[in-house]
């Protein structure tokens, strides 16, 4: 078996707790408006087989001491779930904390149980909520936000740890109803271990130029610290 | 005890007629485990001070870079009267000349080069002191050229050795200025004389060198005295208490910068010696910690403005005007105790005090057990000021013991033990393409023929137009690094044995245990750049591109390669096989006085100036382009974030780079994590 993967960051320190190394799997099937990563979009990227990847983890055991390990993200993992497994099943025998980072839109309300496997061997999963409003997400992703809520909720059911993650966009996310409602919807599940703001950034904008695509959200500023705050304070992250 | 300035320390073998700084501070230094909350602010005098100080400084820059130069009187430890910033204010006095930021004149190393830096800031060097200094007085630039052969020459000039150092003082020597402030100057001159008794026998050339240098260092000692007299002190006896005995250290190293302008001039481990003499007072009730913060305080402003006379150029090599007054900070005994005291803090405190500042260059030696409180203040005022420098005290101290010290930015000495010859380095990336094209340089030409400049003998260079054969040049590439490191060592025997002879450091020698150990300390430069060039020409197909003279100016390579700095054995390997090789190949040469040859890999900004100097190499870098900087991979080829690419640099190994191995490394703070 392999994975189809776009690179990897030995350091990563905003994915999850503690030093974790980052692998970030290739293809994706939504085209959120702000991500920062479409060169992840397409399907492609290198060949790795699960027992590669898990060596190249291995060489960096001793920096996860203070709670680190192995997050995969993407693109979309879950498009590749079964790599995921085997490559997590590799790390849980080594002892490596292991989290995913998804959107969650891969998963089925008809057909719960096909991630069983996966999230068996899943210490965490960073479920990036993108927007808690049907509509809104569907412009913002080209997706509906149905199997995304039904992840979080099914998630809670079989008692799995969360964080949520939320990326404050101004003129998109940022408005306090959506951030009311979406506080409410997570304050109804039993797993969320943590709540993030990723604020907006056009970082990303270099590598549409790279790829030939139009930036679409060309001219949008990142929030200002006050209204990061202010998502903070509705999702309960600061009081 | 010996002197009643000793009374209320714990005797030891120091206070038993030896010198023995480090004995001094294991009886009698008090760890510190606790955390910052004891230190105080700048006082009023302090900020005054300081304000004057940042004026100087504004009129420096409008200036143009230098305020006021010297151009008459020659810099000696007694040269120039008594100099302040503002006598009613200082605690800690004394300047490099008569007024501050005024420059001195420092012919020594090289007349050349001292009326060349005045005049290229619009002053003109005295005509009688030039007359002196190319009629009367020999300078170590003119001995050595006096000596340098042919080949020597054909590698400067073609910059495959670069920095060597032959027309300015090569520093890199630190004095225990500790000694002055603990056992008072007749103490010291009374040990030399008796080192001098002892040095009798067969009159071999080594030994009658030996003992006019001895006498060399007795006359500065005495200089040393008369200098601090102009002050109004008398520091033949120990300092008796805070003050005197960082006023004395502070006359100890000053003298060290008034005899020398050395390319690095560092100072030493110093606080935690200071911090006895505190302690004491404190316990006296005759310092509260208020002023003991005002004494180094002002100590560090000294250290702030100690400014050397220098070309253009010199800025141009490092990125600005850098002294490199290097003070060690922290580390752990051999003992297990930390060597942390409340100086440590201290000293650091002083980058809130003052701001921060690139000199002195306080670099903390870090260990995994330096206790917790002080680690945590390090990150702290390392996040606010970015000042601070880190280097493993666990790497250094099993080699090294627990009073060693930084001179420059990564080379360790013992304090007072051991002395080193600085040698510039050896633009191994160069070496490479020397290799390919058999000793001919690829940029810089023949000025009689107008052809490429035959640098080496003329070796066998790689013939046809196919793809690189890796074992082919591996052994190409070690023929040309068999001649570069010996071409490389004798070049700076020679230079060594001449500054020895014309810019003898008596000061800072004086300061030094006779018996010395000494380094020769030689660097590598361009090494990720010769890495990854091996790597392309071993995992992918290099094809050369010759010029009409024949020479390979250019290379097409097809294919992908692995490439250092992502933790990848195949290429990592090629780097540490590289160090071993080369350094191997320097210590199989007589070095200068029965030195210890060591090799660096630092060069820190003047990657920038050497890669200017050298052509396309096979790893695609185009010509001209800077090199990597010390050990750190080329730009931007380090495609696995940040631990995979320290991971490679760490594979060096450091017992065959014992002069230090440097890694350039930034982050914003957003990159090591989120606040919440």
């Amino acid at each position: 078996m392999v994975g189809y993967i776009h690179s990897f960051e030995s350091f990563g320190t905003v994915d999850g707790p503690g030093i974790r190394f980052v692998v970030f799997m290739q293809g994706c099937p939504m085209r959120c408006l702000y991500c920062h990563n479409p060169d992840t979009w397409q399907r492609g990227g290198k060949e790795y087989t699960p027992e590669e990847v898990a060596a190249n983890v291995r060489k960096y055991k001793s920096y996860f001491t203070g709670g680190g390990g192995v997050t995969v993200s993407g693109g979309e993992p879950l498009m590749q779930a079964d790599f995921v497994r085997e490559l997590f099943t590799i790390l849980k025998n080594s002892g490596i904390h292991t989290a995913l980072d998804t959107s969650g839109i891969t998963f089925n309300p008809e057909d719960k149980h096909k991630f069983d496997g996966l999230l068996e061997v899943t210490d965490l999963v960073l479920l990036d909520i993108k927007h808690i409003d049907g509509a809104e997400h569907k412009k913002l992703t080209g997706h509906d936000n149905k199997n995304v809520l039904a992840f979080a909720e099914y998630l809670s059911g079989i008692g799995k740890p969360v964080w949520i993650r939320h990326v404050l966009v101004p003129g998109i996310t940022d408005n306090d109803e959506y951030l009311t409602e979406l506080a409410k919807f997570i304050g109804g599940l039993k797993t969320v271990h943590k709540v993030e703001v990723l604020p907006y950034h056009n970082m990303g904008e270099v590598k549409y130029k790279n790829l030939g695509v139009d930036y679409p959200l060309k001219g949008v500023q990142p929030p200002d610290a006050e209204r990061v705050k202010n998502a903070k304070r509705i999702l309960g992250v600061i009081k | 005890m010996k002197y009643k300035q000793w009374e209320g320390f714990t005797a030891g073998k120091w206070s038993d007629d030896e010198v023995n700084v480090r004995d001094f501070i294991q009886h009698n230094y008090k760890p510190y485990e606790g955390d910052g909350a004891f230190l105080e602010g700048a006082t009023e005098a302090t900020k005054k001070l300081w304000q004057e100080v940042l004026d100087l400084s504004a009129k420096e820059r409008e200036a143009g870079g230098v305020l006021k130069a010297d151009t008459k009187v020659v810099s000696t430890l007694t040269s120039h009267p008594a100099g302040y910033i503002d006598k009613q204010l200082e605690k800690i006095v004394g300047l490099q000349t008569d007024e501050p930021f005024k420059r001195s004149l420092q012919p020594f190393g090289g007349i050349k080069m001292s009326e060349q830096a005045l005049n290229m800031y619009g002053y003109e060097l005295d005509p009688q002191i030039k007359y002196i200094f190319t009629h009367y007085r020999k300078t170590h630039n003119d001995g050595v050229y006096d000596a340098y052969t042919p080949e020597m020459r054909r590698a400067r000039t073609a910059h495959i050795l670069t920095g060597l150092p032959d027309t300015y003082g090569r520093g890199r020597i630190v004095g225990d200025y500790r000694r002055v402030a603990l056992y008072g100057v007749d103490y010291l001159i009374e040990h030399k004389k008796r080192d001098k008794e002892l040095m009798d026998g067969d009159m071999t050339p080594d030994k009658v060198r030996d003992r006019e240098e001895l006498s060399e260092q007795i006359k500065a000692l005495t200089a040393l005295k008369e200098m601090a007299a102009l002050y109004g002190m008398d520091i033949s006896q120990p300092a008796k208490n805070a003050q005197e005995a960082i006023q004395w250290l502070y006359f100890g190293y000053l003298a060290a910068v008034k005899d020398q302008n050395g390319a690095a001039m560092s100072i030493g481990r110093n606080s935690t010696f200071l911090d006895i003499y505190i302690e004491r007072d404190l316990a006296n009730g005759t310092l509260t910690e208020r002023e003991a913060q005002e004494l180094i305080d002002h100590f560090v402003m000294k250290l702030r403005i100690v400014k050397f006379m220098r070309i253009k150029d010199y800025n141009e090599l490092f990125s600005g005007d850098p002294t490199w007054v290097t003070e060690s900070i922290g580390g752990m005994g051999v003992d297990g105790r930390t060597l942390v005291t409340k100086s440590s803090f201290r000293i650091l405190h002083t980058l809130s005090n003052l701001g921060p500042a690139p000199e002195p260059n306080l670099t903390v030696l870090w260990s995994r057990n330096l206790p917790a409180g002080f680690k945590k203040f390090c990150a702290e005022t390392s996040i606010a000021t970015s000042a601070i420098q880190y280097e493993s005290d666990d790497l250094m101290r099993p080699e090294m013991g627990d009073d060693y010290c930084i001179a420059c930015c990564v080379s360790c000495m013992r304090v007072g033990k051991d002395m080193q010859f600085f040698g510039a380095r050896a633009n191994l990336a160069k070496c490479l393409l020397y290799a390919i094209n058999g000793g001919k340089d690829e940029v810089t030409l023949d000025k009689k023929t107008g052809k490429h400049l035959q640098v080496s003998p003329m070796y066998s260079p790689v013939l046809g137009d196919g793809p690189l054969d890796f074992e082919e040049v591996k052994c190409k590439y070690e023929q040309m690094m068999d001649w570069l490191a010996g071409l490389y060592v004798n070049t700076l025997n020679l230079i060594h044995y001449m500054h020895d002879k014309y810019s003898y450091e008596a000061l800072e020698m004086a300061l030094h245990d006779t018996q010395v150990r000494r380094f020769f300390a030689t660097g590598i430069a361009g090494l990720s750049c010769a890495v990854d060039s091996l790597s392309a020409i071993k995992y992918a197909k290099v094809y050369p591109v010759r010029n009409e003279e024949g020479l390979v100016v250019d290379f097409r390579t097809e294919g992908e390669f692995p490439q250092y700095g992502n933790n990848d054995d195949r290429v990592d390997q090629i780097a540490v096989w590289l160090v071993k090789t080369f350094m191997n190949k320097i210590k199989s040469h007589y070095t200068y006085r029965g030195s210890v040859p060591t090799t660096s890999i630092l060069t820190i900004t003047s990657n920038v100036v050497y890669g200017k100097k050298t052509g396309n190499t096979p790893d695609g870098r185009r010509a001209g382009t800077p090199l990597a900087p010390g050990a750190n991979p080329m730009h931007g080829r380090d495609k696995n974030g940040a631990l995979a690419s320290l991971e490679s640099v760490a594979k060096l190994p450091y017992e065959y780079s014992r002069d230090g191995i440097s890694n350039t490394f930034s982050v914003t703070p957003a990159s090591l994590g989120k606040d919440d």
